[in-house]
């Protein structure tokens, strides 16, 4: 039992992983398969269709960034786990939540979003700014949430 | 710094100089011209069978380019988009588009020649798929669409399944066991069917075939009159004969390879005669003359008309827009501030009556960029990389040069944030001395590293946001002074001012304040009283006159009261400035993953290797999507919370008719 608290530590790291992950690999996918078929009638638009279907990737790289940072705080990365007590572990999982739970959902209706501004940029190539713009605000929670997981990491 | 002044242009000339006119206009490309509507005596010029005929010719060239490329590939480097087009004299362009005929004449050759290589195609295809049809009956040495002498018959086909000679016969003998007067052959088998040559006499060929057919006997695909083997060998030859034809037509065509400069010279010639028609049609003319109206930049509008006076018997006038006219919009701008237009375009023009936002947001715009990336080494990479670029190739598009212009400041910017920082591909220098040499080295940070105090930077990015927004804010006021609006500018800019004014410094000394930046403030108590009186002053401004058009006092303070809700989208805007500091500990947290990883094969020629491996391509990496969330957030920040403070930007571009829609060729204006 003196083992739990590093678990749920370990937990948080893996939910932060998982769960944005699978949205970003999901909000991507989408991406991906709409860009396919754009790609298909007009492939000079490559550049511009392929960040459009990168803006979903984000939350991968903020759930990672949340667990990287989780595991040099407990001390897995760089040698010698930390001993935890359960209540310390438990509050490694919370710290995760934000980022895994809002990170899933997000890329996922990102990626709804962005296969739209694929579909606007398809009909008119000259509205770059603006779709790409639309995906961007779906992230901002994304970013929140990063912010706000980073932080109570860092300051537990 | 501001929007271009406009002028109008009303020219009138002859209609036998209105090709050269509408030809100098396009290589000047500084007119807009404007749909005039006829009246009862000018008419408008239809144009369009002679448009749609130049842009055929356009697409034909263009079709015929393509297929050179595909028969004799071009070797291009992988910059070659970022070359642009090549500039040549209008001398050259004369010279090479006296040759036009001729090099029509090779367009069409190059479209026969590119129809004959199809049917040499389809034509060997049919060839091959003979002889391969061909193969199960080599071993006979009649012809296949024999029919035998004056008393015997020959029947040669296929019968399903695999048979040999003797299975053959006594099926036929148990079809019909009238018949025994003939004489089978096996000649091979191929895909589940047997090949038959048999032999009978004439008079029972009608039994034997009945038989035959009831067995599900079938003819051959192929018949000639030749033996399969001699027939073999003369498709063998027709194919040689196409072989050499396609490789005679091969040859030519990488001797016409080397024209494929002048073919590109025509289909942008083409390109540009498609051009004038298309806005010959918007001009109106009568019998002997044409007219012409549009908008020129006004700086150049004087020597425009001087020369086109000068050159052509014309009459030009030149005018003031309206105050009501919806003139198009060209932006202009000092060269800090010229990279941004195209966010600016990107988002929309200045409309009647604003202002062009560039300027003042073009040094948000680099702080903000610079301080999401906020890593000294991605800050060098950038700009090295731009100016390399842009010096490597000075015909670069104007669009694409902009583009990276801006990004050599950002990049700028993004060194200095790193410096203050103290970010250097993360945290590259100690990890590596680390590593390689086993000392420890710290690089200090000129100002603080984020990730020892992310509070302190969330405090600073909120305050820079603030700054963006009172700014924009700023703006505003300036906007409804130069109307001389200043009852609304006190209103709606004023009262706002006092009112978040206020409320910020009540929050200052505030508990929940102290407690995030770990130091608590002390106001004397008059500053308070002052926080507190323009707090209260501005709300009250806010509820009383937001609704001042309308008479009801009621209805006026409910929109008074639905304005000053407007506080919560203040609150958002301001924390949405929060990005700041999770994209800038974002670019250097993934960086140090890098570089720990990198530096987890350890020391000793081994681990440099792998070191260097992992330190490339995951930097590349990082800068790659850092890069993107910083130009994006960036965007964001200057498109929803900056212009959501006064911008519009419904105007509409100024689009001046010109070559630009040429692929290849600039031709440059001498004058």
């Amino acid at each position: 039992m003196e083992q739990m608290g590093i678990v749920f530590a370990l937990l948080g790291v893996a939910c932060a992983t998982l769960f944005s992950g699978i949205g970003s690999a999901l909000g991507v996918g989408m991406g991906g398969r709409a860009a396919a078929g754009v790609l298909s009638e007009k492939p000079e638009l490559f550049g511009k269709i392929l960040i459009l279907q990168l803006l979903p990737g984000t939350q991968g790289i903020y759930g990672m960034l949340v667990a990287f940072v989780t595991l040099s705080q407990i001390g897995i990365l760089g040698g010698g786990a930390r001993q935890l007590t359960l209540e310390e572990g438990l509050l490694y999982l919370v710290a995760c939540l934000p980022i895994a739970v809002v990170g899933l959902i997000s890329a996922i209706h990102q990626g709804k979003t962005s296969v739209a501004a694929i579909g606007m940029l398809a009909k008119r190539p000259d509205t770059f700014g603006k779709a790409m713009l639309l995906p961007a605000m779906v992230e901002t929670y994304a970013i929140l949430a990063l912010l706000i997981s980073l932080l109570a990491v860092f300051n537990l | 710094m501001a929007v271009q002044q406009m002028k109008k242009i009303h020219l009138c000339a002859w209609k036998s100089s209105r090709g050269n006119i509408l030809e100098m206009l396009q290589r000047r490309g500084i007119v807009q011209i404007a749909s005039l509507k006829e009246d009862g005596y000018f008419e408008r010029v239809d144009a369009d069978a002679l448009r749609s005929r130049y842009e055929k010719k356009a697409s034909d060239t263009e079709k015929v380019l393509e297929f050179l490329n595909s028969r004799v590939p071009e070797k291009k480097s992988l910059f070659a988009s970022l070359e642009g087009k090549k500039e040549i004299s209008g001398e050259e362009y004369r010279r090479a588009a006296a040759r036009e005929p001729e090099l029509l004449s090779r367009v069409e050759a190059l479209l026969e020649a590119e129809q004959e290589l199809e049917q040499i195609r389809v034509e060997k295809l049919r060839l091959s798929a003979e002889g391969e049809s061909l193969w199960p009956w080599m071993n006979l040495d009649i012809p296949l669409a024999g029919d035998g002498t004056r008393t015997t018959a020959v029947l040669i086909g296929t019968l399903p399944g695999q048979r040999t000679r003797d299975e053959v016969i006594s099926l036929l003998k148990a079809e019909d066991p009238a018949l025994d007067c003939f004489e089978a052959e096996v000649l091979g088998s191929a895909s589940g069917q047997t090949c038959l040559c048999i032999l009978c006499f004439r008079k029972e060929k009608e039994a034997l075939e009945g038989a035959l057919r009831k067995l599900g006997f079938a003819k051959p695909a192929v018949t000639s009159a030749l033996a399969p083997a001699a027939y073999a060998e003369e498709l063998e030859k027709e194919k040689k004969k196409l072989e050499e034809r396609e490789e005679k037509i091969g040859k030519r065509l990488e001797e016409l390879a080397g024209q494929r400069e002048q073919l590109r010279f025509l289909s942008d010639y083409y390109t540009m005669q498609a051009g004038r028609y298309r806005e010959m049609s918007r001009l109106l003319q009568s019998a002997h003359v044409f007219f012409l109206s549009g908008y020129v930049p006004a700086d150049q509008a004087g020597k425009l008309k001087a020369d086109l006076e000068d050159a052509f018997p014309c009459g030009v006038e030149l005018e003031d827009p309206g105050a009501e006219e919806e003139v198009p919009v060209l932006l202009k701008n000092n060269g800090f501030a010229k990279p941004t237009e195209s966010v600016v375009e990107s988002y929309g023009l200045p409309g009647r009556g604003e202002i062009d936002p560039t300027a003042v947001m073009a040094f948000f715009y680099y702080f903000f960029f610079g301080m999401m990336l906020s890593d000294a080494g991605y800050g060098i990479v950038m700009t090295v990389g731009c100016l390399l670029a842009r010096k490597k190739f000075p015909h670069m598009e104007e669009g694409l040069r902009r583009m990276l212009t801006m990004f050599l400041y950002c990049g700028i910017s993004t060194t200095i944030w790193g410096i203050l920082f103290g970010g250097y591909f993360g945290d590259v220098i100690p990890i590596a001395a680390e590593t390689f040499f086993h000392r420890e080295v710290t690089v200090p940070a000129l100002w603080f590293a984020p990730l020892d105090d992310p509070m302190r930077l969330l405090l600073f990015s909120l305050l820079f946001g603030l700054l963006h927004l009172f700014a924009g804010l700023a703006v505003k006021a300036y906007l409804l002074l130069r109307e001389r609006k200043y009852m609304d500018c006190v209103c709606e800019v004023g009262f706002w001012y006092m009112l978040l004014t206020g409320l910020i410094l009540m929050l200052l000394p505030s508990k929940i304040f102290a407690s995030m930046a770990g130091i608590s403030l002390e106001f004397p108590a008059w500053l308070n009283l002052l926080a507190q009186i323009l707090a209260a002053a501005g709300a009250a401004g806010i509820v009383l006159m937001a609704g001042r058009k309308r008479k009801n006092f009621g209805i006026r303070l409910a929109l008074g009261a639905y304005e000053l809700y407007g506080v919560t989208s203040w609150l958002s805007d301001l924390l949405s400035y929060s990005r700041l500091l999770a994209l800038g500990i974002a670019t250097g947290v993934i960086a140090s993953v890098i570089n720990t990883m990198a530096a987890m094969a350890g020391g000793g020629i081994p681990g440099a290797v792998v070191f260097t491996v992992v330190f490339l391509a995951g930097h590349t990496l990082n800068l790659a999507i850092n890069l993107l969330g910083a130009y994006v957030h960036t965007n964001r920040l200057q498109y929803v919370e900056f212009f959501g403070k006064f911008y519009e930007g419904n105007g509409k571009p100024f689009r001046p008719f010109s070559a630009k829609s040429n692929k290849y060729f600039d031709v440059k204006e001498e004058n």
